[in-house]
């Protein structure tokens, strides 16, 4: 009997093994909060008609790039503050986890820190893919002609999901660090407002003051705009588009790497 | 290295199987050493010394019992063997493994049953416990076979696709132990498995964890229900401020008290706290032992505790002792000794009395 017990453990659980198991937990949450799901994909409905009217004479403002609508000029704007303002609460469910045992359990198993990390990532990226078609399909009703067709819109998409992967790390890292919901609200706050602000999402670079121009260039939602941006344009530069969206593959994967890290903090606390 | 192959292969030698092997049954599944552990201090506070020296062995296929009051330091000691945190100091392995340095044999090796809840209340119950196996790397028809099996155990079989957030107290601590033993784990960790549980909750609790120990399985159980280290322990250790205070099967630990504990409560001149003073409790001890059978005293507030060899037959000398002080007994009661006595012999206080523990609400309650 004990020879059984002690004998033979599982064959050790490989990263897709568990990866996948974390990610299904997530899934399997947005389809039961269909509450959650609709005010989700409610932001992605009211934004671009919101700051299109809003901000509709940036489009007459001169030096505004003439060639299209401020609709087109906006939608990868749009698509990069919805995947802040998503990916930016990533680290939310990880404090719920820490406060009831979940954590614990977790972190007493041998899932690997960077399935525990790489799940939750997972699924902001499959949240801003949903989302992302739904504001370039709206935008297209509403009108705008995206030139370069579905390559562009997937450009787009890569954009948008890299950034939601590196918000998303960000958040959780800062959850292990703080340990608690009131922090961390004030800290996502604190950078994603001007992060989605100090770019060039409702307005040119060329037309901000001069040193909001300047940080703009490099804040990485930036990037994620003007890649798609560019992508979506009637001659899109791809070299323009493709070092952006490098750059944001990296900080996604640095800041995953940082949250996995940050397990370790978290443990030294408890 | 799975000892099967290899005691297949011995028994065709036609030689006993040796028991070798780190995680094998001869060596002991928990071993803890000097463990000290200090928190810093919450804004200003001094730093809390949770551990300051514990160590206790927990032989293979046994169950342990970490018996002690609230802060005593219980669920820091299980965090540190379940590689949740590191000790400051000290040595711990389980399953043979060192808790620090391999860690990851030591998560294989072990199933948690944390003191909060690990169960997430936003999945079914099933789902919660297809989800621990697949981190344990158990897939496929072989989880959901394990799953179920375990449903059946634990009666969760009728809850099982119901959110976990539905099920009550019991339901949840009894899904918490199937998690926790999805992929057959050699050591089980359970802190405070029935604590806010109701009584016919807790005793089905307790015929589960007994049933689990016929398997072979070793267990580590904290409690600060006297009752259930008694019932459920081989063996317990006494934890009391970050330390082992004694350690030993509740049997031997009860009968090296010798005699029955007898238990007085006082009436007559008893001053503002509420006992006799201080001379009139010197006059009492000298009185009291001076009678043969009566070994130990101790004056705590009105109560009068103290061991005596044959407590029914040495009453009335009792009661002209105390009588003799110009005192006078409103009550008594003789016992054979339970833990609680241990507890009274070696921390210097009833545990009951001083900890509130049967109210399992009060956590951090006079501390
Ligand atoms: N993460 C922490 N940070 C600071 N102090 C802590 C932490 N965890 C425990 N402590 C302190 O360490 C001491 C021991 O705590 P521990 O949780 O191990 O006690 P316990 O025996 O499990 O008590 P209980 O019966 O209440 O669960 C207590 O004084 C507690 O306040
Ligand atoms: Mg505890």
């Amino acid at each position: 009997m004990t020879a059984e017990l002690t004998a033979t453990p599982a064959p050790e659980a490989s990263f897709g093994t568990q990866f996948g198991a974390v990610l299904m937990r997530h899934l399997r949450l947005l389809g039961r909060q269909p509450a959650y799901l609709s005010i989700s994909l409610m932001q992605a409905v009211i934004w671009l008609p919101l700051f299109g009217s809003l901000f509709r004479h940036v489009a007459d403002v001169p030096g505004f790039d003439g060639g299209r609508s401020y609709l087109g000029y906006l939608t990868p704007g749009v698509v990069a503050m919805t995947a802040l303002f998503t990916s930016g609460w990533a680290g939310m469910g990880f404090i719920q986890d820490m406060e009831g045992g979940v954590m614990d359990r977790l972190l007493t198993s041998p899932a690997r820190r960077g399935a525990l990390v790489a799940g939750p990532i997972a699924y902001q990226a499959v949240m801003i893919t949903i989302q992302t078609v739904i504001i370039v399909v709206l935008g297209w009703a509403l009108g705008t002609h995206f030139r370069s067709g579905p390559a562009g819109a997937l450009v787009l998409l890569v954009a948008a999901v890299l950034l939601a992967a590196f918000i998303s790390g960000l958040s959780i890292t800062l959850a292990l660090l703080v340990r608690n919901e009131e922090s961390l609200i004030a800290a996502s706050q604190f950078i994603v407002l001007p992060l989605t602000f100090l770019s060039s999402a409702m307005m040119p670079r060329d037309l901000l003051p001069g040193w909001i121009a300047t940080v703009a260039r490099y804040n990485p939602v930036d990037w994620a705009i003007t890649a798609g941006r560019e992508a979506l344009g009637a001659d899109p530069d791809w070299t323009a588009a493709g070092w952006r969206l490098g750059a944001l593959a990296a900080l996604a994967v640095a800041t995953g790497a940082l949250a996995a890290r940050a397990f370790r903090t978290y443990q030294r606390s408890l | 290295m799975p000892p099967t192959s290899s005691s297949a292969i011995r028994t065709v030698a036609d030689e006993p199987p040796k028991r070798l092997s780190a995680s094998g049954s001869a060596a002991p599944a928990v071993e803890a050493h000097e463990l000290v552990k200090t928190y810093p201090g919450r804004r200003g506070a001094p730093p809390v010394r949770a551990l300051s020296g514990a160590g206790f062995t927990v032989p293979a296929g046994t169950v342990f019992g970490l018996l002690g009051p609230n802060g005593a330091g219980k669920s820091t000691t299980v965090r540190i063997l379940t590689t949740l945190t590191s000790p400051d100091g000290g040595r711990a392995s389980v399953a043979g493994y060192d808790v620090r340095r391999q860690a990851g044999r030591v998560r294989r090796a072990i199933g948690v049953v944390t003191q909060k809840s690990g169960v997430d209340p936003e999945a079914t119950g099933r789902e919660n416990l297809v989800l621990q196996a697949y981190l344990h790397g158990l897939t496929g028809r072989a989880a959901r076979s394990r799953v179920s099996e375990l449903l059946d155990q634990f009666d969760l079989a009728a809850p099982a696709d119901r959110l976990a957030r539905t099920y009550s107290g019991g339901m949840l601590r009894r899904l918490d132990v199937a998690i926790g033993l999805v992929h057959r784990p050699a050591v089980l960790f359970l802190d405070e498995p029935t604590t806010g549980l109701d009584p016919q909750a807790r005793s089905a609790m307790w015929a589960e964890i007994s049933r689990l120990t016929t398997e072979g399985l070793t267990i580590l159980l904290t409690t600060h229900y006297l009752e259930e280290a008694d019932r459920l322990a081989a063996r317990v250790a006494l934890i009391e401020g970050g330390r082992i205070v004694v350690e030993g099967s509740p049997d031997g630990l009860k009968s090296e008290l010798r005699g029955d504990a007898l238990e007085l409560e006082l009436a007559g001149e008893l001053d503002d706290s509420g006992g006799p003073g201080p001379a009139a409790v010197t006059r009492l001890r000298e009185r009291l032992l001076a009678l043969d059978a009566v070994h130990e005293v101790r004056v705590v507030g009105r109560r009068l505790h103290a061991r005596v060899a044959d407590g029914a037959g040495t009453l009335p000398a009792v009661f002209a002792a105390v009588g003799g002080t110009g005192l006078a007994v409103s009550s008594a009661t003789v016992a054979r000794p339970s833990l609680d006595d241990v507890y009274l012999r070696y921390v210097g206080h009833r545990f009951t009395a001083d900890t509130g523990a049967g109210t399992g609400t009060a956590r951090e309650a006079g501390r």
